[in-house]
């Protein structure tokens, strides 16, 4: 077979080899998180469409759980309205193929938007047209580190904290409410630092300019399809990962909590959750492979991703298909990998101790 | 003698059954009731009416033209004048019975499965009958028939073919991947584990792109296959780690004394595993598998990315009709109900074949 | 269905299997010409309601059918993305592309084919709203355009706007129905690809609200492929096209060639149409070659106005693929 491809390639003079990933690309990626233009090589256009897959794949993943949680627990909900209603949900969006979601969301809503001129403002600065989801861009000045040093240090005093109380709940029993001073902590003492290094912090704010507007930054429709669509999709996931979560603890403990006098909701949130996640857990991590894969489809809208970029336009380009599958198939392999050995890692750490 | 007062009897208790009962249960049994419902309510008053207006009140169902289509709601005359292209793709107007004869032929087929009773040798000649007879029908060339060739496939009829094939043929080669990934031989295991890892690691689209234009260069010069049929052939593949998988599940969930007591009875490794093992995992994996089996239904809509007219692809090409612009929200929406039809359908069976084999398994 | 598959499989590795031999032969042994095209291009490869792939590319396509097997209509056409094109014509899936492929200097040289001519002469052009009220491309500083992947357009859009010195986004989409509903949708100002692209798009959009801007930024000459290495082969195509041209010059077409086969006494006639010479033994062909092409596909001129001319949707002027008699650049080698 091999030999096949040997002679197929060396017969009809088709060039090989991975030289081609230092010559100029030529052609432009409309969004990308950095810096690329039509004078950058091969190999660059290949870290843009991954940054642009992870960078896809990361929405997806937070706002498929958020939503899956909350799905999954409206699922078993005793409201019948509720429960209902996320069933349908899962009913639906599970049962309709994810590019034609893609597709859907995408040309029926751009359909819907208006164009740059007509925008819809979005309270202050925020624009939304058939361009995209434009807001203001943050940029740093000089001494925002300080700021971001400061946010850090209170993560490490909250940590702290809570280590100190848990310490003295073991000991006396006595249980210390930290909450509110953990809030105030993260959020005074960045505030202090940016003002007294001087508000080092501005705002590109998007103006309207010529064709579109300018500056600020810029969810395009194609990335927004795709996140939207990817999360709503694998909330269905997530959400039955959850509900069998919940299912699973045993009624007793469902019925024990309840005698002790918790309410709904904190029976839910110190008794079941706590359990049904050491089941729910393993599923939803590997629907995060699922969302990187997935992520692929973005070929249809032209989201330009990994595939969309390095297997579509630098293939075409330079009909070098062999080597660019390969690199595109050992990213995704990688990113399988690490999830993998993440979910092992978890697996571990959620295994009942003491037995 | 203890004298006990008369109790006084008691009215029935009201409203233990009726809507006004299960609306105070299950609408407003508690204040955070009252507010998701009408929450709810809202959400739903906000999206369905309109939905149904567009759809049904406001719809033009009739005539042959775009001009037939006035109203402001959906042109569903649109999808039924391009029907033809949603079912059968491009296959030859004069030979489309032959698809009819096939759709019908797999719903007879199926009866005459389900009602063969046990007879195992029947199953397997009905089985292995029917692909057959639908292969001469739909590709034609021989008994008369005009052949068609395969780039005349497209529509629903392609979804199902890729799909079907798919699912049947990768079930022996995934089993057989499980196997070996349990295999005593560090050859045929380490293949099986790297191919399984492989494949679920990758998306399905690389794996196409693979079939369409790397798949060729494999071949000697002068042999080409058939497109429809490299995708065939990668489909089955990936289809197929899917299937390992789930089969490894249920091997491990048959407890070892099967194994010994097989052992015992001095079968031969092949006897053991196809005989006492592999029913048992089967009937255990069978929700995994139909869960697999829907997500392969749904997965053939990413042929569109390589250029095959399955249903999904017909919407994008109908739609850009000169005669026919500006319809592609009807044809979204009418794919999407097909899909949900099967897949929800496809669904609820696997939830009665799980329970009847629960209760048989208490 | 395995065994179904398993018998497929043998019986294509049968058909398939007459190892180089050469395209002709091939073709002449199997009896149908294995087409590549677009997945749907208006003009150039269609599909109406008869479920008949048309246009000026399968005219290309026919014409070397009629040419070879006597029939145009011995065709299977082949579908391809413009990933696959390349690939599919390497590896022998088939015998030649006719799919609005531009002849460059890399195609030409390092992808192991051959192109046999021009059938078109093209130029990436831009397509926007009337509404937005540009007359000329330098007005389109900070636009965005929506475009098909996998062509030369993306490179070409890029070198002008760097060229100029001006800013522009893009949206590279996969198909072209996508680029139009994109395009209608608002997502971009302009949509670019070749001008006869462009033409054939407006005649999905609405012709009053959009117009083709004058400026032509690249050439884009378009021709049919064949594999490098298969000299006969790729004279007959080359021939095929050619013939359609000298047709057109001559004044022969579907209609008249009977008659004049019979009639005419213009030497060079005599020759293409076969009643004179051996023109057609050379290629190794029948003698009726060119008339077969001529009657059952026509001339160049009549493939050209029945797709794309200005009778059609896509209204599309000769310009610069009218005769080189008639001030255009196209010129085919003489007959002789």
């Amino acid at each position: 077979m091999f030999t096949n491809l040997y002679i197929n390639i060396e017969a009809r003079g088709i060039k090989t080899g991975f030289s081609f990933l230092n010559e100029r690309a030529g052609f432009d990626i409309s969004e990308s998180p950095i810096a690329y233009n039509a004078n950058s090589s091969f190999l660059d256009s290949f870290i843009v469409g991954i940054a642009n897959t992870l960078y896809v794949s990361i929405f997806g993943i937070v706002f498929s759980t958020i939503l899956g949680v909350i799905i999954g627990i409206a699922r078993l909900s005793k409201i019948f309205l509720v429960s209902k209603l996320a069933s349908t949900y899962i009913e639906v969006f599970r049962n309709t193929p994810l590019l034609l979601q893609i597709l859907f969301w995408y040309n029926v809503v751009l359909v819907a938007l208006p164009n740059p001129k007509q925008s819809i403002q979005l309270g202050a600065d925020m624009i939304l047209n058939n361009r995209g989801f434009s807001v203001p861009r943050p940029i740093m000045e000089e001494g925002f580190s300080f700021v971001i040093i400061a946010f850090f240090a209170s993560i490490a005093l909250v940590v702290y904290l809570s280590k100190v109380a848990k310490r003295k709940f073991e000991k006396t029993g006595v249980n210390t409410f930290l909450l509110p001073w953990n809030i105030l902590i993260l959020f005074s003492i960045p505030l202090l630092v940016y003002v007294i290094a001087g508000n080092p912090l501005s705002f590109d704010d998007p103006v309207l300019q010529g064709f579109n507007y300018k500056g600020g930054m810029t969810y395009t429709p194609e990335f927004l399809a795709l996140a939207f669509s990817l999360s709503i999709y694998t909330a269905t996931f997530t959400a039955e990962a959850v509900r069998s979560g919940i299912e699973a603890v045993d009624i007793g403990q469902k019925e024990a909590s309840s005698d002790l006098g918790l309410s709904a909701y904190q029976s839910l949130k110190l008794v079941i959750l706590p359990q049904a996640i050491r089941i729910a857990l393993p599923p939803i991590i590997s629907q995060c492979l699922n969302v990187v894969k997935n992520s692929s489809l973005a070929a249809a809208v032209g989201y330009p991703e990994l595939v969309t970029i390095f297997s579509g336009t630098a293939l075409n380009q330079t009909g070098q298909a062999i080597e660019i599958i390969l690199m595109t198939m050992s990213v995704y392999l990688c990113i399988s990998l690490i999830i993998s050995l993440v979910l092992n890692y978890v697996n571990k750490k959620l295994e009942i101790k003491g037995r | 003698m203890a004298i006990y007062e008369i109790e006084q009897s008691q009215k029935s208790p009201t409203n233990t059954k009726g809507p006004i009962k299960w609306v105070l249960d299950n609408l407003v049994a508690t204040p955070t009731h009252v507010i998701f419902s009408f929450l709810i309510l809202g959400l739903l008053y906000i999206t369905i009416p309109p939905f149904i207006t567009w759809a049904i009140i406001d719809a033009n169902f009739i005539g042959t033209t775009k001009a037939s289509c006035t109203g402001d709601g959906a042109c569903w005359v649109f999808i039924i004048h391009k029907m033809d292209f949603f079912i059968y793709g491009f296959y030859p107007e004069s030979e489309i019975y032959r698809i009819n004869w096939v759709f019908g032929l797999s719903i007879i087929f199926l009866l005459l499965f389900k009602y063969t009773g046990k007879t195992f040798k029947a199953k397997i000649a009905l089985f292995s009958l029917f692909p057959i007879i639908a292969y001469f029908l739909i590709t034609g060339g021989s008994f008369g028939l005009v052949e068609v060739p395969t780039d005349k496939w497209g529509g629903l009829m392609l979804t199902l073919i890729i799909s079907s094939i798919g699912i049947v043929v990768a079930m022996p080669v995934g089993i057989i991947l499980a196997f070996g990934r349990q295999s005593k031989l560090p050859i045929i295991k380490s293949f099986s584990i790297v191919y399984i890892e492989f494949v679920r690691g990758v998306p399905l689209i690389t794996i196409l792109f693979m079939g369409s234009v790397i798949l060729p260069m494999f071949f000697p010069e002068g042999m080409t296959f058939d497109k429809l049929l490299r995708v065939l052939i990668v489909v089955t593949l990936f289809q197929a780690a899917y299937v390992a998988e789930v089969i490894r599940g249920g091997l491990q969930a048959i407890p070892k004394g099967q194994y010994e007591a097989a052992d015992s009875e001095g079968l031969s490794y092949w006897q053991k595993m196809l005989i006492i093992i592999l029913p048992q995992v089967i009937k255990v994996s069978i929700p995994n598998l139909v869960g697999n089996a829907i997500g392969l239904f749904k997965d053939t809509t990413l042929v569109l990315i390589i250029g095959l007219f399955d249903l999904l692809t017909m919407v994008g090409l109908t739609s850009i009709d000169s005669h026919w612009t500006g319809f592609a929200t009807e044809g979204y929406v009418f794919v999407g109900f097909i899909f949900l039809i099967f897949c929800s359908g496809l669904s609820r069976y696997s939830k009665v074949l799980e329970d009847r084999l629960n209760t048989e398994n208490r | 269905m395995k065994k179904i598959l398993k018998l497929s499989l043998i019986a294509i590795a049968v058909i398939g299997m007459n190892v180089n031999a050469g395209t002709f032969e091939k073709v002449k042994k199997e009896g149908v010409l294995h087409c590549g095209m677009s997945t749907g291009f208006a003009g150039f490869a269609e599909m109406g309601d008869d479920k008949v792939w048309k246009g000026f590319d399968i005219d290309m396509c026919r014409a070397v059918a009629a040419a070879v097997l006597g029939d145009a209509n011995k065709l299977n056409n082949h579908s391809l993305t413009s990933k696959e094109r390349f690939i599919a014509l390497q590896t022998g899936e088939i015998d030649m592309l006719a799919r609005s492929t531009t002849w460059t200097y890399s195609r030409d040289t390092s992808l192991g084919l051959n192109f046999a001519g021009v059938n078109y002469y093209d130029g990436q052009g831009f397509l926007v709203a009337k509404s937005l009220g540009v007359k000329d491309a330098r007005e389109l500083d900070g636009a965005t355009f929506c475009l098909q992947t996998g062509n030369t357009t993306e490179l070409n859009l890029a070198d002008y706007f760097l060229q100029h010195n001006m800013e522009y986004k893009s949206v590279s989409y996969d198909t072209d129905a996508q680029v139009i509903a994109g395009f209608k949708a608002g997502r971009c100002d302009a949509i670019t690809t070749d001008q006869s692209g462009l033409y054939s798009k407006l005649t999905v959009l609405d012709k009053s609200k959009y117009i083709v801007l004058p400026n032509i930024i690249s050439k884009e000459p378009l021709g049919p492929v064949v594999r490098q290495g298969d000299d006969r082969w790729f004279n007959i195509v080359k021939w095929s096209l050619n013939a359609m041209i000298t047709a057109e010059e001559l004044g022969i077409t579907s209609k008249n060639a009977a008659d004049l086969a019979k009639n005419s006494n213009n030497p060079e006639i005599q020759r293409l149409l076969g009643v004179n010479g051996n023109l057609g033994e050379m290629l190794g062909l029948d003698a009726k070659w060119a008339y077969n092409i001529i009657t059952q596909v026509g001339n160049y001129s009549e493939s050209f106005e029945k797709h794309l001319g200005v009778n059609t949707p896509l209204d599309i002027k000769r310009g610069i693929n009218a005769l080189w008699t008639n001030g255009g650049i196209l010129y085919s080698p003489p007959f002789r």
